[in-house]
């Protein structure tokens, strides 16, 4: 390696200080160097998401809510692989569910964040490396989402509490002389509405499941999966 | 097998001839030696046969380890095996070893410890595979399953623990598929983009009777990419390079691994392109070419960190833009489109948005790029500009007389002292960068360190793995140096024991400063010189030290001691120390401050 370098070197055979330091000072001495203030620099800059910044139309990424479905092997860990990547990582999550599906040994987890777009697209990415992760997706716009919430209201006027159940469709799962429980379904903000309606009652425990979703029609709810086609056939009736 | 596997296993891998599926074909294809030669493993009786079985069918020459209860039936079936066990003196030193091993051998590096303390030791070393993308399977001994979640005695959640820090894990369920579990996560480790994995593997597992042999290893189904990047894209990024004013190549660790140096540099000079590298790509390019930039970042060159800034095209390769390359993301590389070839589809945009991203294996997107390139961009001026940024910020130092040793000269003492070949192995710190300043490296996989995780402790056990991967490969003649610091040194000092009981010749160069000096040099930029625990004025004699252990020690103070020393050390053939006391007040320069602009690197301490 020796005269490698465009460099005069210290002489390292034996050589002594004050040699050393007539062969160093052949470069130019780091203080004679441009400070950084003397240097040029470009005006262009990027924004948080390592996006050159175009100075005309400036993009700036809003966050947004976005469903994600990931088709997984159902093995021991799954789920605290999954959780564990959302939360090292800091993405935001709203909720997270998972269940069964069609097929022996899969399971669905259905994650809704609030994100970025760029951020979304990491969240999928992330997951999809995740080896018991099979296919993963944002579910588009139009899939039908849902979620189950129970809420436990104080029992002082059993006829209203009925009242407004029946307004968004919900069941009375238990009723008491103290509180009575109503079981309701329904997307995000239906879920949402109905609490708000409930609330003059005095809620006196809520439990929510988060939304589970699944895209309309032919299109698979993850990326290339196969409805009911991977495992045992699923009758489809609608 | 270590007398009789001196070459590289490139060499007999061939294509498979009976894959068992398509994906072990299109394995074989991405350039991988994939161990798909359906060799079956050797029959087994006990589940711990089946994973040392496993281990030798998928290619494993050598593993690094401590014993230990949980781990023990592993280690007798080990006694019957052609793998080399190294024992370590540390769980930590073994994963570092293992690491640098994978490193130096382009093969899994192989771990083992046991349960409890003993994986938890492994961490370390798995956490910085794990930063560093680098291939390496880590067993571990584990309580009998019935235990499991009792708080047995030696019990932790080694699974658990390490999820975040691995590619993948698994928990060895039954003797039956406990090999197969083996061979599996060892080309996991290998696949697509490279990192560690871990099987855990309960004592009653192993213990158990089995006589089901083992299968060939393979990769789970969709782990292993496809290596070519999408043909229009890669039209589209050359379009945009032949465009160029002022392209710059990024040559990252993502180059070295995917044993891409060679189309890397075909790439380069065929357009005449100027190449940065990050610190893991260090080799990928040799740094004496005329198109070579060296190194950007926080302590890169002055040159590098001016091409990157100015670029209009950043041709970026195996790199996932860590914050100590970018400096401040908004000012990183402000007018460059960026084409970004990775193997991972995640580090697309993940830090650095991609313009043209190049999703495949380095070598064959690079080959994919050469060729269709039409005409190499019009990079007259560029060049020439570069190569004035070349002469006006040199990487240089003073050596007053009447200052201390420079810690500088010692590392071009041994650069100029050793072949193009040697091994350089460090800590984390100064000397790392020193280390990586003034050693001008020619070659992949001649640089060895600890980058994303930044690791003190590194240099020594990685020097063990190193120097017994270039034994194994029959490269005996390479020189194996380590640079250390003081601190460093310090923190897993005990693997020279190792080195002196399997007579590795290794020199390690401790550039003792009595400081952990990094800290000392932002203390002194940023925490008004105070100097709260960085004073490492008790420091041992480490030249007596070496002596103990059985090792060569020398202490070196003045110049005209250093090229006498570095001549006897590498001439010792055994492990050798040298205690170089250097100046204590030297600081790494340039520097880019935490979150600054590449292009407004300091050049002195009072412009930080």
């Amino acid at each position: 390696m020796s005269g490698d370098s465009p460099d005069s070197r210290p002489a390292t055979d034996g050589g002594s200080a004050s040699d050393a330091g007539s062969g160093a000072d052949a470069r130019p001495a780091a203080a004679d160097q441009p400070a950084p203030e003397e240097r040029d620099h470009p005006a262009g800059r990027r924004n948080l998401e390592g996006i050159r910044i175009d100075p005309v139309v400036e993009a700036e990424h809003q966050s947004r809510r976005a469903v994600i479905s990931a088709l997984v092997e159902d093995e021991p860990g799954v789920l605290a692989r999954v959780s564990g990547l959302v939360s090292r990582r800091q993405f935001n999550i709203e909720s997270l569910t998972v269940g069964p599906t069609t097929v022996e040994g899969h399971s669905r987890i259905t994650m809704v964040v609030e994100e970025t777009d760029p951020g979304i697209d990491q969240i999928e990415k992330q997951m999809a490396k995740l080896k018991p992760v099979i296919s993963v997706g944002e579910v588009s716009g139009d899939a039908v989402t849902s979620e189950l919430v129970l809420l436990k209201v104080e029992a002082d006027d059993p006829a209203a509490v009925h009242a407004v159940s029946e307004m968004y469709d919900g069941r009375t799962v238990d009723a008491g002389p103290e509180t009575i429980t109503v079981e309701l379904t329904g997307d995000n903000a239906s879920i949402d509405n109905a609490i708000g309606a409930f609330e003059r009652f005095g809620i006196v425990e809520i439990a929510r499941t988060g939304p589970t979703a699944l895209a309309r029609g032919n299109t698979p709810t993850a990326p290339g999966e196969k409805p009911g086609t991977a495992g045992e056939p699923t009758t489809h009736d609608d | 097998m270590s007398d009789t596997a001196a070459q590289p296993r490139e060499d007999d891998a061939e294509e498979p001839e009976d894959a068992a599926d398509a994906d072990e074909s299109a394995a074989a294809d991405t350039g991988d030696p994939a161990e798909t030669d359906g060799s079956a493993a050797r029959p087994v009786s006990t589940g711990a046969e089946s994973v040392v079985a496993a281990l030798e069918a998928a290619g494993a020459e050598t593993a690094f380890g401590v014993q230990g209860g949980a781990i023990m039936p592993v280690y007798d079936a080990l006694y019957d095996s052609s793998i080399r066990h190294v024992t370590m003196a540390h769980e930590q030193g073994a994963a570092h070893a293992a690491d640098a091993y994978g490193v130096v051998a382009g093969e899994p590096g192989l771990c083992l410890a046991t349960s409890g303390p003993g994986a938890t030791n492994l961490v370390t070393g798995i956490a910085d595979a794990d930063m560093d993308s680098d291939a390496m399977l880590a067993l571990t001994g584990q309580v009998p399953t019935e235990f499991v979640g009792n708080d047995a005695f030696q019990e932790t959640d080694t699974v658990g623990i390490t999820r975040p820090i691995t590619k993948h894990n698994y928990f060895a369920h039954g003797a039956d598929t406990i090999g197969d579990t083996v061979g599996e996560a060892f080309e996991l480790s290998r696949a697509g983009r490279p990192g560690p994995t871990l099987v855990d593997l309960p004592k009653d597992v192993t213990q158990a009777e089995t006589d089901e042999t083992p299968g060939p290893a393979a990769p789970p189904a969709g782990t292993d990419p496809d290596p070519n990047a999408d043909a229009d894209a890669v039209e589209e990024a050359a379009r945009a390079i032949e465009a160029a004013e002022r392209p710059v190549c990024l040559f990252g660790g993502g180059v070295i691994k995917a044993d891409a140096s060679d189309a890397a540099r075909t790439f380069a000079r065929t357009y005449g392109i100027p190449v940065t590298t990050t610190m893991p790509g260090i080799g990928s390019f040799p740094e004496d070419d005329e198109l070579c930039l060296s190194w950007a970042g926080m302590h890169g060159t002055g040159y590098a960190n001016m091409a990157i800034t100015h670029t209009d095209c950043l041709i970026a390769v195996g790199t996932r833009f860590d914050d100590r390359l970018t400096g401040g993301i908004d000012t990183f590389a402000p007018e460059a489109e960026v084409v970004h070839i990775d193997i991972d589809p995640a580090e697309i945009s993940k830090n650095v948005y991609a313009d043209y991203p190049l999703i495949g294996d380095a070598e064959r997107v690079l080959d994919q790029l050469t060729a269709a390139v039409r005409e190499a961009p019009d990079a007259e001026a560029w060049r020439e500009r570069c190569a004035e940024w070349k002469e006006t910020y040199p990487l240089t130092y003073a050596t007053p007389d009447d200052e201390p040793l420079k810690p500088q000269f010692v590392v071009e003492a041994f650069d100029e002292a050793t072949d193009d070949d040697t091994i350089v192995t460090t800590g984390v710190g100064q000397h790392q960068m020193w280390a990586s300043q003034f050693w001008t490296y020619t070659e992949p996989r001649t640089w060895v360190s600890s980058h994303g995780l930044g690791t003190m402790g590194y240099g020594v056990p990685a020097a063990v793995g190193a120097r017994v991967a270039a034994d194994t490969m029959g490269e005996q003649d390479r020189e194996v140096v380590c640079f250390d610091g003081d601190g460093s040194f310090l923190m897993t000092m005990q693997e020279l024991s190792v080195a002196v009981r399997e007579d590795l010749d290794i020199t390690i160069a401790v550039l003792n400063n009595e400081y952990i000096g990094m800290v000392r040099q932002w203390q002194d930029a940023f925490y008004e010189g105070r100097h709260m625990a960085s004073d490492y004025t008790w420091m041992p004699e480490f030249d007596k030290l070496a002596e103990a252990f059985g090792a060569l020690g020398l202490r070196v103070d003045d110049y005209d001691e250093v090229a006498p020393a570095v001549e006897e050390a590498l001439d010792y053939d055994g492990p050798a120390v040298i205690d170089f006391h250097v100046d204590p007040e030297e600081n790494v320069l340039p520097m880019v401050p935490s979150g600054g602009a590449n292009g407004k690197f300091a050049t002195a301490e009072d412009q930080l």
